[in-house]
């Protein structure tokens, strides 16, 4: 969809046309060097993808072997906030590992959110090791449809 | 809290024997292998799959590990992917011998808990030579 702004009409005898001209190409510039965002390796852990439906976001993680009491989350403003921890040590007396590749530890990360949500509405569930997190969006940012009526 | 931040482990993608016909991405799930006396435990990490998806073989001392991942439901528009889904396959070979009507599995907040009971050993039969 082509979005035109007020400022893009022609502007005649504007000296600062062409400097307008330069500022939207570098817009375009950075606007298209955020496509490249996906699909790039989280640092920390754990690594989440996120969803974006007309009035929602939907932020997933893979949280094996994490327990639901063990897992913390919280909004401030515009910032989530997830901790948690694994614990996958075993109890057994006199155990010989042959192999040792799932870590246990505690994680702590918080992702800023790219649009405006309502703190009071945020639901998130834990299913066979998936953490799902819908966040509503505030009714300000949320599409809305105007109907055109006829005279 | 445990002292230890928790890192981020890469997915291993492997393939499967067969070429499939459709392009679907299989990782090998991170495991946990440990012995005790009576049993062989493997721990397995599969987010994401329910007990059904799941199917557990030991043929010819070869224990395989596979689960289908369901494809996530169409939830809008991917602003952010640090993580990609795919099935679950890894294979072993069991070196102990194992009692194959006692194997038991458990699935628990997306880790799979295997164990496979070993067999008694038999006792060794001793032969008594005798001076004729």
């Amino acid at each position: 969809m082509a979005f035109i702004r007020f400022v893009d009409r022609p502007t005649f005898r504007n000296p600062w046309a062409e400097f307008e001209r330069i500022r939207q190409g570098l817009d375009e510039l950075s606007r298209s060097y955020g496509e490249k965002g996906k699909n790039q390796p989280a640092n920390v852990y754990p690594p989440l993808n996120m969803y974006e439906e007309p009035d929602r976001l939907l932020i997933t993680a893979e949280l094996p072997g994490v327990r639901v009491e063990d897992l913390s989350l919280s909004i401030d403003g515009e910032t989530l906030n997830l901790q948690g921890k694994r614990d996958n040590h075993q109890s057994e007396p006199g155990i010989s590992y042959h192999r040792r590749e799932i870590e246990s530890g505690s994680f702590s990360r918080a992702i800023g959110l790219p649009v405006k949500v309502d703190n009071e509405r945020v639901a998130a569930k834990l299913n066979n090791g998936v953490l799902t997190i819908t966040l509503m969006k505030a009714s300000a940012v949320t599409p809305r449809q105007i109907n055109v009526s006829a005279e | 809290m445990s002292a230890q931040e928790l890192k981020i482990q890469d997915k291993k993608p492997v393939q499967p024997n067969q070429e499939s016909t459709k392009t679907e991405t299989c990782f090998a799930p991170h495991v946990d292998i440990f012995e005790t006396d009576a049993e062989v435990v493997v721990l397995a990490d599969v987010p994401g799959v329910t007990p059904e998806d799941i199917e557990l073989s030991l043929e010819e001392n070869i224990l395989t590990i596979a689960a289908q991942r369901q494809p996530p439901k169409h939830m809008g528009r991917l602003i952010l992917e640090e993580y990609e889904t795919g099935h679950y396959l890894r294979r072993f070979t069991v070196a102990e011998t194992i009692d194959q009507d006692q194997i038991a599995a458990r699935l628990v907040d997306g880790v799979l808990r295997v164990s496979l009971p070993k067999v008694a050993p038999t006792q060794p039969k001793k032969i008594e030579i005798k001076i004729g």
